[in-house]
Parts: structure tokens; sequence; C-alpha cells
């Protein structure tokens, strides 16, 4: 046994040396500034996986290095210091589900993350109920559950030129496992009056960051989560108890959760009040997510390493229910054929897809599209641009949640860009 | 409803502690002052919630000085924070155009009020007073020409307030699950 462990830290150095100067394995994708492996450098100390330590709490290998970044037009840090949005390596994730540490993450003020003790948290439900109700984190947890996948994206996903990676054009969408109450259990037992219509949603972080939501989606699927992945939730992502409303605007899901309370209308409170909107089609439609998908591997930043075979890997969602359909294009759009979803579609969660690709070393332009269970297809801009006759040439933006098809160039010498014009 | 507050009630007997969710039996029934110490929920049209207490923009120039002009600038336009103030635009522009600024997008005042006494200022959130809140808000309105310096903002007035943009926004759709986001896009 000594001596095995012996040869195994023999080995991980003799390892740690090689990388110095060769890459060892690697990405059938070859390593990129955006890849998420990469080799160690040989100052960097190596794990000791029979310590105390890594026994009782594993680690990734020093081999995998993949990380989130901060994304997003507004400066981040900004002039204060602050940082606002952290998007997800994508193009490093392997199959539907985010590991918690790399679901990305957005607060409403810079990366403020309060520190809770669970014991002294409490969910406070009030307002137009029957009964005023206070729960404990044990209260919670001692109501039936449920445990559904679901994704959560941010509002500030949307196509442009200028995104250089997938991280920059789609990294603040993630999916997990959330567990926790549903919503409409604690409603119940509070007993929702005539005429409250909406629930907000509030957080104990320094600016009570609130949400208004329709009593309508609250009884239909919003969970009150305290679980996340197998474990409880991360502090980034609302230890101890957050809401998860499915399909809609990330914002909406408010973390470090405190109170519930039940109201008559839209309450245009600290989340809300930036997404107040002139146009009804643009409000309705920057509400709930549409169905979406990109292709994650290769996507830019990436290169092909040589011409021949590839699995072609992606993710699709909506807003709406299930993924029905995934579709790609190798030809820019010219023609479709019908990429294979893997496992079983979960209504508003990431579905992983993927078809059989040989390159032949010439230029090509990949995309995806997605039906969802209610017939919504993800459009390509210029659809969106007709649908609503603006001029071709014409600078727009997509009315709303931005679902596009992200079409990415595989150029001559196997890199690949950005091709949205 | 009968046979429930019923169950509830044999809940209520059967149960060791102050178990008040009438089908599973747990948690409790809040104090009138936990309710009290964390509702600060305001309602954007009535104001319903707001504490009493008054300012004046006068009055809000002072507390302005000393906790928003490091950051907001000596009037509202110049600082490192977003701009207080709308923008200077042509006679007629229609007053959502004056920027994506709150005291001017607000369609209620209430909500003015509720956004800096949540937000503001930044690292010190949560330590203003209502009357400090009721100034300020009164400050920003009075720089954006909606009331006068010397108007008391309390939260009788408040409400009252007719803010430019009160009509321009969209209304959110009467949401149910299962329906396409918006009626004729297919998308």
């Amino acid at each position: 046994m000594a001596s095995d462990r012996t040869d195994r830290r023999a080995f991980l150095k003799r390892g740690a040396a090689l990388a110095g100067g060769l890459t060892l394995g690697g990405p059938v994708i070859g390593p990129t500034e955006a890849s998420g492996q990469s080799a160690p450098s040989q100052s960097q100390e190596l794990p000791d996986y029979s310590s105390p330590e890594l026994v009782a709490y594993g680690q990734r290998s020093p081999y995998v290095t993949s990380v989130r970044e901060p994304v997003n037009g507004r400066d981040s840090p900004d002039d204060f210091g602050l940082v606002f949005h952290i998007g997800t390596p994508l193009q490093d994730q392997i199959g539907a589900i985010t590991p918690s540490s790399l679901h990305y993450f957005g607060t409403t003020r810079g990366s403020f993350v309060p520190i809770i003790d669970p014991a002294e948290h409490k969910l406070l439900i009030h307002g137009m109920v029957d009964r005023e109700l206070i729960f404990t984190m044990d209260d919670l947890k001692r109501f039936p559950s449920v445990t559904r996948l679901h994704f959560i994206e941010c509002a500030g996903n949307r196509s442009s030129p200028r995104h250089r990676t997938i991280v920059e054009s789609h990294g603040m969408t993630s999916c997990a496992e959330w567990t926790g109450v549903l919503l409409r259990t604690l409603l119940e037992e509070a007993g929702v009056q005539q005429g409250g219509d909406w629930i907000i949603a509030e957080g104990v972080e320094e600016v009570k960051g609130t949400s208004s939501l329709p009593t309508a989606k609250a009884m239909d699927d919003i969970i009150v989560a305290y679980g996340m992945n197998g474990e409880p939730l991360r502090p980034q992502q609302g230890f101890p108890l957050r809401i998860v409303v499915p399909g809609f605007e990330g914002i909406l899901s408010v973390k470090w959760l405190r109170r519930i309370k039940v109201v008559d209308q839209f309450y245009m409170t600290y989340n809300d009040y930036g997404h107040l909107r002139r146009d009804a089609a643009d409000a309705a439609l920057s509400y709930q997510i549409g169905p979406k998908s990109v292709i994650t591997n290769p996507s830019g930043g990436q290169t092909l390493p040589g011409t021949g075979f590839y699995e072609v890997r992606g993710l699709a969602w909506s807003g709406g229910g299930r993924v029905s359909r995934v579709e790609a294009s190798v030809d820019g759009g010219r023609t479709w054929f019908d990429a294979d979803i893997r496992g079983t579609p979960q209504p508003m969660a990431h579905t992983a897809f993927s078809f059989n690709w040989t390159w032949d070393g010439s230029e090509a332009v990949l995309m995806s599209r997605t039906t969802d269970e209610i017939g919504q297809v993800q459009p390509t801009r210029d659809q969106v641009r007709e649908h609503w006759g603006i001029p071709a040439g014409q600078p727009f933006s997509v009315t709303g949640q931005d679902n596009s098809i992200q079409p990415w160039r595989v150029e001559r010498d196997g890199s690949v860009h950005n091709a949205i014009v | 409803m009968r046979s429930s507050s019923l169950l509830a009630a044999l809940l209520l007997l059967a149960s060791p502690a102050l178990a008040q969710s009438p089908t599973f039996g747990l948690g409790r029934a809040p104090s009138a002052e936990e309710v009290r110490a964390w509702d600060i929920s305001i309602h954007p049209i009535t104001g319903a919630e707001l504490p009493p207490g008054s300012g004046t923009a006068v009055e809000g120039a002072l507390i302005y000085r000393r906790q928003c002009a490091r950051c907001h600038g000596g009037d509202g336009t110049e600082g490192r924070a977003p701009r207080l103030v709308k923008q200077d635009r042509p006679e007629g522009t229609h007053p959502w155009n004056l920027g994506r600024i709150l005291p001017i997008r607000s369609p209620y005042a209430p909500v003015v009020w509720d956004y800096i006494n949540r937000g503001m200022p930044l690292n010190r959130e949560g330590t203003l007073t209502p009357d400090e809140v009721y100034a300020l808000t009164a400050l920003l309105l009075y720089w954006n020409g909606i009331i006068g310096e010397e108007e008391p903002m309390t939260h009788l007035t408040l409400p009252l307030v007719e803010m430019p943009n009160r009509d321009a926004w969209a209304p959110l759709p009467d949401w149910q699950p299962g329906q396409p986001r918006w009626q004729g896009y297919p998308y």
C-alpha cells in the first residue's frame, strides 16, 4: 500500500515535469484560452489525494482548470470595484448539469454574498393570506419536497458580433438539479386571499433584492429550494434558501430568500424597476425565456486540431417547457438535419444534444435551432428582424429575451469564430 | 373553508408547539413586530406601507451632500455612479426618452422611495431614516422638474405625485402555464 502511494506521487511529479513542456493527453478540440484543460504549472503544488483533507472532501484534478469569468457590457469590476455577472464555461461542460462551483451568478450589487447561519434563517409568508406563517429551515425541510432539473438564465445573455467566446454570448445560463418545497405547498398552507394575484420575493442581502411574480406562476412550479446538485445551495446560489422560477428571467429567482408577500399587483420593486418596458410585446418577451440552443463544442475561441471526425455538442432549453426537437446545420443554415437529443428532456432544463460531423477542412458555419413542446421555434436574428419589419442593415436588438441562433464559423485553419455580423 | 379551519384547529390542539400550517402542522404565526420589522415593501401606487415621515428638496440637498455627492457628483450629473437628472432634450421629447433614470422612468413616486430606502447609499444600505429618504426622494423629484423645492414629500403626498411616465410603461402579460410568450410571435 505504502509503496503504491509513493509510486503514484512519483508519477504525479513526473507528470508535472512533463507538463512544463508538453501537453498531456489534451481535449479532442485543442486547448485554447477558452478551454478548461491545461497543464498545471511546475511551480504549482500537486494535491496529495491521500491527505485527510482530500480524503474527506474531494477536489478536481490539477489538469482540470475550467473557471468562470466576468462577462457583460458593464465594466467588471466596475468603477466601484464590484463584479456583477460571472459566466459559466459552457465550452467545458460535460452533459446537461452545471457543476455548482461553475454555475453562473449575478448579484444586484456586485459580488456581495451574505454569510447566513441556517440555524438562524427564517422564511416569512404574509400579505394577502389567511394565515401569516414563519418557517425555520428545519420546518421547510420537513415539507414534501420536489427534485427537478432547471436552467436559470440571465437576460444579459444577448447575441452580438462583439462576442468572441460562448462565455460572452451564453455564459449566463446554467442548469442544476434543485431540491426544495413547491411554493404552492407553502402558499396553500397560508391560504392566498381573493385578489392576491402577485407575490413579491425578497432576499436578505444588503439591498434586500426583491422581485414581483404572478401568483399563477407561484402556484404552478416555483421551488423554494435548499438543495442543489445533491448538496445544500452554494452561498453564491443563495444559501441557505432561494426560489427557482423555472423558465423566467434569472433575476426573478431570488436568492437568500427571507420573505414572500402576497400582494394585489406588480410591485415595481428593486429587481423589477430596470425591467419596465414601454412596448407590451417587449415586456412579455422579456419575461419568459424562449426556445434556445447553442453549440458548445466547437465554439468561439477554440481551434479544431485537424480534419476528420468530431462529435459536435451543444445544449438546448426553453422557458416554455420541454425541448422537443433540435436541428443543426453545418452550412450556415442552408440545410438542416435533426441532431440527437441526449437523455430525456425535462421541462425548463438544459438538454444536451450532439451530431456526428466529419470536417473536410473547408470553411463551415455551424448552427443549431430548437423547437419546444408548445411549438415555439428558435429564430435566426434575420427572422426576428423580418417579424418586426426592421429593414436589413439597420442595427437592431432582439426584442425581449434574446433567443436567436448562434452561428460559429470554422475557418480553414480550424479556428472557430462568432459568425454574427 | 369551514372544514379546513376545523382541521387547522385540530392540528393546533394535537401539535406540541405553535404549529400553524393547517395541513402539515409546520411553522408558526409570526408576531406583529416580526412582520413590521421585515416588511419594507412599498405599494407602488398607494404607498400603503410607507412609514410616517416628511422631507423637502431643501432638506434633501443637505443630506445629499453628506451621503450621495461623493459618487453621484455635486448636482447628480457628473459622478461615477449613475446620473440622477434627466437629459437635456428638445421640447416635446417623450419623457420615456429623457434617460433610464429612476426619478423619471418610475411610473409612481413611491417606487423612488423604495429604491433609495433599499439600495442607498452604497455599502451603507438601510442606514437612512424615513425622513432622510423622503427628503432625498423630494430632491430627485425637484431636480427632474416634477415637484417644487419646498414641497414636502410625506407618506400621504408621495403617492399623489403625478410622474411623467405614469402611463408609458407596458403592463406585463396575464401569465398562464403552457402558453406561448406572446400571441402571434412564433419564436
